[in-house]
């Protein structure tokens, strides 16, 4: 328990333990990449890239596209490697999810199917990835990155993510449960 | 023959250059998202009751990761461009993208209870509800974006635009003028979490 080797195999840490050590990623990925740390356009791509292998290259076509380019850059690395981080502490500590359909708080109001829940998330994703390219970035992109460097963009938008999310979580929790 | 060897040798010396230059990025890139995600499920981002705890004000995990790692980094990103290091990377809002467009992410923050980079890490934890549902939802709604864009670029996207503008340069004050107070009000939130009992 008292080995250095013994902190990567706890399955939790500290959460300010991890918020400095996002805000130390923030400062290597600024002097050795150039860049700030974010996640949304990723997905805008990957659906770019899908629409063009369905409709065989279509998708180039369309301004948004051209503007943010489908290509697999330095942002779509990071976010495949947010994966496998998480895999990696996951499987550590011996945290790997296996069978999970239905989160416990969930369950605990809307009972175990399966069906329900990832349909509710599918919902859920479509109104979160069009919120996210329709403020300009997410809780990484402006919720982290951007409010560190003290942007107003970012500010404005990480204060109405949660004024949206806290609502709405209360309204699902709370009125319809 | 000698000389030929010496030829190929060289050709193949600069293609093998060529190419690691080009993959460098990616690689750093790839690099950093596995720490980012190691950190994400360490702090517990990548579980849907955390991040829904959050929303609901009973578990304050999110709150904590995120204020400190906005504190860690903003002191560290403006020491490095003060010392001419680096440029900052900001952008541009308007009311229509910041105010009515995050509302929207936040309804489906609520909805999904995961977020475009805790989704990543919550599939690496192997939650499938997320893997099935999720990823493909985000998917769908930053593609209909995509095709919705021609027709709102220059309409709600553009409603009260401030451009791309830092607390420091529109209140035309020296960085560190409003660093230090920053920094000072994050940490005296951050405390008052904990006193409460968060």
């Amino acid at each position: 328990m008292e080995t250095f080797g013994s902190v990567f195999t706890q399955t939790l840490w500290s959460p300010y333990v991890v918020g400095i050590g996002i805000g130390i990623l923030s400062w290597l990925s600024f002097l050795i990449s150039g860049k700030p740390i974010a996640t949304s356009t990723t997905f805008a791509r990957a659906g770019g890239m899908i629409e063009n292998l369905i409709s065989g290259g279509k998708a180039e076509q369309r301004p948004y596209f051209k503007k943010i380019k489908l290509l697999i850059n330095w942002q779509w690395m990071l976010v495949l490697g947010v994966v496998l981080g998480s895999f990696l502490s996951a499987m550590i500590s011996g945290d790997i999810q296996a069978n999970a359909w239905v989160p416990p708080l969930w369950a605990s109001a809307f009972g175990d199917d399966a069906v329900l829940r990832v349909i509710v998330a599918l919902v859920g994703g479509i109104i979160l990835g069009f919120g996210a390219r329709f403020a300009g970035g997410c809780t990484s992109g402006h919720g982290i990155s951007g409010t560190l460097q003290l942007a107003v963009s970012s500010w404005v938008s990480v204060i109405f993510f949660f004024i949206g999310g806290v609502i709405t979580a209360h309204i699902i929790y709370y009125v319809i449960a | 023959m000698e000389k030929r060897e010496e030829v190929s040798d060289k050709k193949n010396g600069t293609e093998d250059k060529a190419s690691d230059e080009d993959k460098r990025p990616l690689l750093i890139g790839l690099g950093f998202g596995i720490i980012f995600g190691f950190l994400l499920h360490k702090g517990g981002a990548t579980k849907y009751d955390v991040i829904v705890g959050q929303l609901l004000l009973t578990d304050f995990t999110v709150i904590k990761i995120m204020l400190s790692a906005v504190v860690t980094g903003m002191i560290g990103i403006y020491f490095m461009k003060s010392m001419g290091w680096i440029k900052l990377s900001i952008k541009s809002g308007s009311v229509g993208m910041n105010v009515i467009g995050a509302t929207i992410f936040g309804v489906g923050f609520a909805v999904l209870g995961y977020c475009p980079g805790t989704i990543a890490g919550a599939m690496g934890n192997g939650y499938l509800d997320a893997i099935v549902g999720g990823v493909a939802g985000i998917i769908l709604g930053t593609w209909i974006f995509a095709v919705l864009y021609p027709k709102i670029k220059d309409g709600i996207l553009k409603k009260g635009d401030f451009g791309e503008i830092t607390f420091p340069g529109m209140l035309k004050a020296n960085d560190w003028v409003v660093v230090v107070p920053a920094g000072v009000i994050i940490i005296l939130v951050l405390f008052g979490i904990e006193k409460v009992g968060f």
